[in-house]
């Protein structure tokens, strides 16, 4: 396996050749398809990210009519197609928002959270379907916008709830001698105001681009060891071709994982801006 | 080795920390749009639903306690009438047995009765005509006696008073003999 990579480092800096070109972030600023120079500049990325928000308005523009008609005709019991739009929607209001926020909570920010995990999981969930082999979340304008919504999602609930108490409780926490609020005060201002948004949007946009270079250079070195590679090295191919079938199945449970993550971390800072102490 | 392959990607001229213009609407645009239709169509949708099994399930839960409820007391009703009933039967058969037995009894005395005093009449009704025959036949035996005797005898027993002793004596004596 080491000779393998050898090889295909030595092959990326020969680039003479141009039979193995390993991936760079340029992956992820593909050309310009319409607008250029305009701030709707389209390109590959962005047509993908029309095409999730179109296909998660389809999916649940379908579920939605499904309560909607099941609510008119007062059915109870609910077709296998209605219960799956049910059970996942319940997974985001009964498995994050109730079970952090409680009910009164949990219902009030419902509406963010159930559109942050299904947009981040549609998204994201991109990188592994042929075709499209990109995901959403990894250029950083989406995982900024939802960071920033969390941000002031989190902030908004807190003032709500305290007024003004809200940030000295959360940069003067309660019980610390007053001398150590000269080093405790920059390190919370910090985690709470500037990591955690940062945090948020960098951990989905990172696991994206890492899950999307990791495919590419499994997938071109298996290429490039099947067609370009001569005699044993043509073996490596299947052992390129198998990390790259693993790590497909393994982007699939990070893409649910990020989703459920960002998702979660929100919640809990709801949470904690609720909080009577903290 | 690692880095040696993504090494050209530090030289690339994107940053991918900083957003561009496009990036920024349009993720915007997305999340807006997915937001609004969450909001204000999805989960409205959905709570309506949840909310309305919710209250059925109830209700029907609760119904189905009351039908249980009103079971149990129309099958308690129905068996305190039939205990009612039961005791009721057994009373009637009981005064029945009882009334019965006092009728019996008062028939019985009755009869005994009856019987006692037709007994009774027919014994004296007897002894009354025994009495009246042995009168009449006294009378007339002694009659004829006397007349059969006088004949007899002749007009020395005329004189009655002594005839008349002379004829009881003898049915004394006949009388005494019979027995």
């Amino acid at each position: 396996m080491i000779n393998a990579l050898s090889l295909l480092s030595q092959a990326a800096t020969a680039s003479d050749s141009g039979s193995f070109e390993p991936p760079t972030i340029n992956e992820f600023y593909p050309e310009v398809i319409a607008f250029a120079g305009t701030p709707f500049e389209l390109n590959r990325i962005m047509l993908i990210r029309l095409l999730v928000t179109s296909l998660l308005i389809l999916l649940f523009w379908l579920w939605s009519s499904k309560f909607k008609k099941s609510y008119k005709n007062n059915t109870l019991v609910p077709s296998r197609f209605q219960l799956m739009g049910e059970i996942s929607l319940n997974f985001v209001r009964k498995s994050i928002a109730h079970d952090q926020l409680g009910e009164k909570d949990g219902e009030r920010f419902l509406p963010l959270l159930t559109t942050m995990f299904f947009i981040v999981l549609g998204m994201n969930i991109t990188g592994i379907i042929p075709g499209l082999n990109i995901a959403g979340t990894s250029v950083i304008g989406l995982p900024l916008v939802l960071a920033v919504a969390a941000y002031v999602t989190f902030i908004y609930a807190g003032v709500k709830k305290h007024g003004g108490h809200f940030f000295t409780s959360a940069l003067f926490p309660a019980g610390v001698p007053k001398a150590f609020y000269i080093l405790v005060t920059p390190i919370e201002f910090l985690s709470t105001f500037i990591l955690r948004p940062v945090t948020l949007a960098l951990r989905l946009m990172m696991n994206m681009i890492a899950g999307h270079l990791l495919l590419v250079l499994c997938f071109s070195a298996t290429q490039f060891f099947l067609f370009n590679a001569e005699g044993f090295f043509k073996v490596f191919g299947a052992g390129t071709f198998v990390f790259g079938f693993v790590f497909t199945l393994f982007e699939m449970l990070v893409a649910f994982l990020q989703a459920y993550v960002f998702t979660l971390l929100t919640t809990v800072y709801i949470q904690l801006a609720l909080a009577d102490e903290h | 080795m690692i880095s040696r392959i993504i090494a050209p990607a530090a030289e690339a001229a994107h940053n991918p920390l900083l957003p561009a213009p496009a990036d920024l609407t349009w993720s915007a645009v997305v999340f807006v749009i997915l937001l609004a239709f969450f909001w204000f169509r999805v989960l409205p949708n959905f709570k309506k639903t949840l909310d309305q099994r919710t209250e059925a399930i109830e209700g029907r839960l609760e119904a189905a306690e009351k039908a249980q409820a009103e079971a149990a007391a129309k099958t308690a009703n129905i068996e305190a009438a039939q205990a009612a009933a039961r005791a009721e039967a057994s009373q009637i058969r009981e005064e029945a047995r009882a009334e019965a037995a006092a009728i019996g009894a008062e028939i019985k005395e009755a009869a005994r009765l009856d019987a006692e005093r037709y007994t009774a009449a027919a014994k004296s009704q007897i002894e009354a005509e025994t009495q009246a025959a042995l009168v009449a036949l006294r009378a007339e035996v002694g009659s004829l006696a006397i007349d059969l005797a006088s004949s007899v005898v002749g007009e020395s027993l005329k004189n009655d008073k002594l005839a008349a002793n002379v004829v009881d004596s003898f049915l004394s004596e006949l009388e005494t003999k019979k027995k």
